[in-house]
């Protein structure tokens, strides 16, 4: 064996965090999928549940999609700019995927707000008083836009986190890995909508 | 490499340290601790059947609810906090960027965080025992509605839900779940981006390939059970009715999620066992692996078939007949591959020029041991015997007789095989051996009556059976004082081996770098190896079980010669 090494091996030129991140979504999806396979056996089985959520507010929830798929176009915008290497169109496109994080996070909080204000608390005890199969709806319905919701959270987190060094043009392929997740916490609402908005 | 790095103080090199060898040492070292608290409940409770009603030595009086709190938490700590993390993890940590012959795993960083997160996890399980209420004591498969409700009024006060066994328990597997994906994420990217030169994929050793199956299974399964988790923690805590079937709630889901998650787990645990077994039979029969390729193709089809075959645990949960059908055939099928590869293990040892070492004689009590275990699990996998033979001491040693060669005979395999590379030093081989003869033969008179018992009727998790006549008769009492006591013999004889291991560690004879002349890379460093490993990253130009081709009087290359 020879003294001191300069060998730098090829590998560390491959986006490992893109890698990595793929495998991550990869058990997130198995995470809602666990959740979305439970709600529609139970779905499907009690009719109970269409009349529980027809309280749901269809139109916020349709401003939240759109919301959402806005934010998913500014993160691929903010990509397309890290490419070039374009730190000033970084900044705004990153900037303004964090703020539909926060119109997203208002509107849920309307939402949540008026459910409440209606009875609909996450045990569901007053409805359970008349209906107590239907209660089971708001179980559901609280987890799985409450887990949704800590996502986007953690997705807004990574944002700026990454967003502190991309501005000075440090670790601009984060910003891709940035916005996988974001898609990911995108793709997982486009699911939700129809199952708790729409279908009565 | 390593004189390239800046000095590391104390706490960087062996408390916080971001060495995958370091991390891989410290998930060891908790998880035999785990081993031997879970090995010491099982003590408590065998010896409470044996004598039921008598002062334990060591514990004292054993009341029913204890009992099945120490039932559960035996089952769990053994599958989550001593399989997991000894033969995941730890071997995991320590083997994969060695063999790949790299410095460390991808993501250092997070790798030390999945060890700490993994530590955390093991204090909030073991802080249910000093609760009011103590440990849970739903059985380890937390079915609910026993472990949605228990210890818990309908209106739960929060707090008090919060601070009881059954909530901690579910808290401690989130974290150790969030802890085994972190580590998970590392070993895939590693051995996609880390491979050295010249590595491709079929020149890996097969633990590599056998450890990444493990990691993908656990990864694509364990999704549901952490979406159940939280189902639970709700039901608990703050009164939703996920699991109250008179809400709408349905306690079957939560098998469903928990066993398509639980039978996989089986297999990530299997894999990695297996993986290590490999490694020690190729080297001790001087042979390459027999259908090394086949080997991998056959478990990339099972880690396929796992994913559908978990309602085989359900068979009297009331699920559909027709399903009941569909998921024995899955589950018979699911075996072909597995007595593929085991059967290639054993057409490796055919003609080979075996030596008995140490290592080797673990991987042979394996195999023995797993093919009971194997065979009997096609019995339980058809749905017709499943059903008579369903929570009796039949499955309880069926269980054992599969998870405890795959956790125990897969860990002193890999533990007398790469102590010598961990230390630098050999281990006892007198010791070695009485260790390994000790450990089979009690095992052996543990769980081998059980099958018997089981087959006449022996109910599990039944803490006193002098209720039920016909269980109580002299032949079942003296078989279930031989047991106990066979299982403290197995307990007992582990203490040879901490002897051995530790004596080893400061007056064992020195290991070169290549004691049991094997061709794979981590024999090719020093022993034990530096920060960073090695001092130049090898060049691979072989595959990894080069036996053939004899050259200046040895009976191997290695992988990094030309």
């Amino acid at each position: 064996m020879s003294s001191e090494v300069t060998y730098k091996p090829e590998w560390e030129q491959v986006p490992q965090g893109r890698l990595a991140l793929w495998i991550l979504i990869a058990g997130e999806l198995m995470i809602f999928g666990g959740l979305v396979m439970g709600y529609l056996l139970s779905r499907v089985r009690f009719p109970e549940w269409g009349e529980q959520a027809a309280h749901t507010s269809t139109m916020w929830g349709a401003v939240n999609t759109v919301v959402l798929l806005t934010s998913s176009y500014f993160a691929v915008k903010a990509h397309d700019a890290a490419i070039k290497k374009d730190l000033k169109k970084v900044t705004t496109f990153m900037l303004s995927t964090i703020a539909c994080g926060f119109m997203f996070l208002g509107v849920k909080s309307i939402e949540y707000t008026t459910e409440i204000h209606h009875g609909f608390t996450l045990p569901g005890t007053q409805v359970a008083a008349t209906d107590p199969i239907g209660s089971t709806f708001w179980n559901y319905y609280y987890l799985m836009t409450g887990l949704h919701g800590v996502h986007v959270i953690v997705g807004m987190i990574i944002l700026f986190v990454v967003w502190l060094k991309a501005r000075k043009g440090i670790n601009l392929q984060r910003v891709e890995a940035a916005g996988l997740y974001w898609h990911m916490v995108d793709l997982v609402w486009i699911f939700l909508f129809p199952l708790l908005y729409i279908a009565k | 490499m390593s004189s390239g790095h800046h000095e590391l103080t104390f706490t960087q090199k062996y408390i916080f340290s971001q060495d995958h060898k370091v991390i891989g040492t410290q998930y060891l070292t908790v998880g035999l601790i785990m081993a031997a608290i879970g090995g010491f409940l099982a003590y408590v409770f065998r010896y409470n059947l044996a004598f039921p009603g008598e002062p334990i030595p060591l514990f004292g009086e054993l009341s029913p609810l204890e009992y099945n709190a120490f039932v559960t938490q035996h089952g769990a700590i053994m599958i989550f906090w001593v399989a997991m993390p000894i033969l995941v993890a730890a071997s995991g940590n320590y083997l994969i960027p060695l063999m790949l012959g790299t410095d460390d795993m991808a993501f250092p960083f997070l790798n030390m965080l999945s060890f700490w997160i993994f530590l955390l996890s093991a204090i909030v399980l073991l802080l249910a025992f000093v609760t009011p209420t103590g440990a849970a004591a739903s059985g380890w498969t937390l079915y609910p509605p026993l472990s949605a409700d228990a210890y818990v009024n309908k209106e739960p006060d929060f707090l008090t839900a919060l601070f009881s066994g059954g909530t901690l328990i579910i808290l401690a597997l989130a974290l150790e779940f969030a802890s085994m994906l972190m580590g998970g994420i590392n070993f895939v990217v590693t051995t996609f981006n880390k491979r050295a030169k010249g590595m491709k994929i079929w020149d890996m050793p097969i633990y590599i390939w056998f450890i990444n199956l493990a990691t993908i299974d656990f990864m694509f399964s364990v999704g549901p059970i952490i979406a159940g988790a939280f189902m639970l923690l709700m039901d608990r805590t703050v009164g939703t009715g996920f699991f109250d079937a008179y809400r709408g709630g349905d306690p079957i889901l939560f098998q469903h999620m928990f066993w398509f998650f639980g039978h996989p787990e089986v297999y990530v645990l299997l894999f990695p066992s297996m993986g290590l077994v490999a490694e020690v039979i190729s080297n001790f029969s001087r042979k390459a692996l027999f259908g090394y390729k086949f080997m991998i193709k056959l478990s990339i089809f099972a880690v396929v078939l796992s994913v559908i075959v978990w309602a085989h645990h359900q068979f009297i949960a009331g699920i559909d007949p027709t399903m009941a059908t569909f998921f024995s055939i899955g589950t018979i099928i699911i075996s072909i591959p597995f007595a593929g590869v085991i059967l290639s293990f054993f057409a490796t040892l055919w003609g080979g020029n075996i030596k008995l070492e140490l290592p080797m004689l673990w991987a042979i009590g394996f195999l023995a041991l797993f093919l009971i275990g194997g065979l009997t699990g096609l019995y339980l996998g058809s749905d017709a015997f499943d059903i008579y033979a369903h929570d009796t001491y039949f499955v309880i040693a069926h269980f054992h007789y599969t998870l405890f060669p795959i956790t125990f005979f897969g860990l002193f395999t890999g533990f007398y095989y790469w102590f010598p590379k961990f230390s630098g030093k050999m281990l006892s081989n007198t010791l070695g051996k009485l260790h390994f003869w000790l450990t089979f033969i009690f095992f052996s008179g543990v769980f081998f009556p059980l099958f018997f018992t089981g087959l006449l009727g022996q109910h599990r998790r039944i803490n006193d059976y002098s209720a039920f006549d016909s269980l109580m008769t002299q032949d079942f009492q003296d078989t279930r004082i031989f047991a106990t006591m066979c299982l403290i013999g197995l307990i007992g004889s582990q203490f040879i081996f901490l002897y051995n291991f530790i004596n080893s560690l400061f007056n064992g004879a020195k290991a070169g770098r290549n004691p049991w002349e094997s061709p794979t890379l981590e024999w090719q460093t020093v022993s034990p190896p530096p920060h960073g490993n090695f001092k130049v990253f090898p060049t691979v130009y072989r595959d990894a079980y080069d036996y053939e081709s004899a050259r200046d009087g040895k009976d191997f290359i290695p992988q990094n010669v030309q």
